[in-house]
């Protein structure tokens, strides 16, 4: 075992980079294939359905509880100060910079993600992407570049949304369960959040996890092995490897745009 | 499901988005801040402003009537430059004095208004001239630890 296990690191580092050129091959492909004849409007707007309204139910009740619950623990932490005034900032703050976009992301890679890389999976399985290319339809403007385009622009819009009900959630704990003065939860809110350091930060945080769960959950079904058990592991993948990625990718924005 | 209905849902989807955005920026974020707008400007001197910031609020008896809109710096006479919008409806006299206040422990900074009683009043532009700047907690502390350390000294040369 030991002695098959330097050789096949060295393998699998080895065969990863040229899987990464192949990968960057589909996401600049497929984003670029806006142009071509084969993209369809109305398929992107499939995929923003699918992707994006599909996953607004999940999103509104994971933010409501997630808000709620930041509600307590930080009344909980700031009551020993005597800075429950703070809750509010404390709530907004931590939603739009943080939770929102990653809470997002990792739902979308669960919710959205797994199914993207099941059906394209499926498609390849069924020889469906050689048929397009037999007939000369370029899967890349038919099957790739719609789903790109909706992840990338569905996220930020769930990002916008769960920050909402997330803030109105821990409001909802903050001042009629634990009492909070209302007056101060909203006031020292808006002196102390800003749109373009807060708001918009997290928005283009969310914009990059939303292009880099698509891209995974694509490409994990493009590279999924055309069986039954391929297409199946390609999801389990395509989850954990997009989870891991926005959380990695979470930790190089926050200390780039700190 | 027909494309019509998918294109239903995302405009409405889209909608919504836009709408949470909205309303992040005007409740959440400090975008709204019209609501002195039909407010009278003054103006107030202070030798420290500390942490005061625009959107600071400016408060008389502890009520918010107001808020900062600029905070300056007077090259002639180095001192901080105050300006605030002021509710229309409160008329302050003019020996009104402000004083830089913080909120609670970790609480932000606000103007205080102390009125006063002259029959005339302030016209709107006018500066406020009795002026207390923001207590430097810093300054205190070493002004107390230096108290203390010359009263000591003083005290072991007597002996």
């Amino acid at each position: 075992m030991n002695e098959f296990f330097i050789p096949r690191l060295g393998h699998t580092v080895w065969e990863s980079v040229p899987r990464l050129g192949a990968a960057t091959r589909l996401l600049l492909g497929g984003l670029g294939a806006v142009g071509n004849r084969h993209f369809s409007f109305r398929q992107w707007l499939r995929e923003v359905y699918g992707l994006g309204v599909l996953s607004l139910a999940l999103m509104i009740v994971a933010a409501f509880f997630t808000g709620m619950v930041l509600g307590f623990q930080g009344y909980y932490a700031l009551v020993r100060f005597g800075a429950t005034s703070a809750l509010g900032t404390l709530i907004a703050l931590s939603l739009l910079r943080e939770l929102g976009p990653v809470l997002t992301a990792l739902l979308f890679a669960g919710r959205a993600g797994s199914a993207l890389t099941a059906e394209i999976g499926s498609m390849k399985a069924t020889e469906q992407l050689a048929a397009m290319e037999m007939m000369a339809v370029n899967p890349l403007a038919w099957v790739v570049a719609p789903r790109l385009w909706g992840g990338i622009f569905a996220v930020p819009i769930l990002c916008v949304i769960f920050d909402l009900v997330g803030i109105f959630g821990g409001y909802l704990v903050s001042v009629p369960v634990l009492g909070v003065d209302g007056g101060t939860f909203w006031g020292q809110m808006q002196s102390n959040v800003t749109l373009s350091g807060d708001i918009l930060n997290g928005l283009l945080k969310a914009l990059c996890f939303g292009l880099i769960v698509t891209w995974i959950a694509v490409w994990q079904g493009f590279s999924a092995k055309p069986t039954a058990e391929g297409v199946g592991a390609a999801t389990t993948r395509s989850v954990v490897m997009a989870s891991l990625a926005v959380l990695g990718l979470d930790f190089i924005l926050t200390a780039l745009l700190f | 499901m027909s494309q019509r209905a998918i294109d239903w849902w995302v405009g409405i989807f889209v909608l919504l988005g836009i709408a949470a955005l909205a309303v992040l920026a005007l409740r959440v974020g400090n975008l709204s801040g019209f609501a002195y707008g039909n407010g009278y400007v003054l103006h107030a001197d202070f030798n420290n402003v500390g942490s005061l910031k625009d959107r600071s609020p400016v408060k008389l008896g502890g009520v918010t009537i107001g808020e900062v809109t600029h905070i300056g710096m007077n090259p002639q006479t180095f001192r901080a430059e105050v300006t605030m919008r002021i509710e229309p409806s409160i008329k302050l006299p003019i020996d009104t004095g402000a004083s830089i206040y913080t909120q609670g422990l970790l609480g932000e900074q606000y103007v205080a208004i102390q009125p006063g009683g002259m029959p005339q009043n302030l016209k709107p532009g006018a500066t406020i001239t009795l002026t207390q700047g923001a207590v430097n907690i810093d300054q205190l502390i070493g002004q107390m630890v230096f108290d203390k350390a010359s009263g000591s000294s003083s005290g072991t040369s007597t002996h």
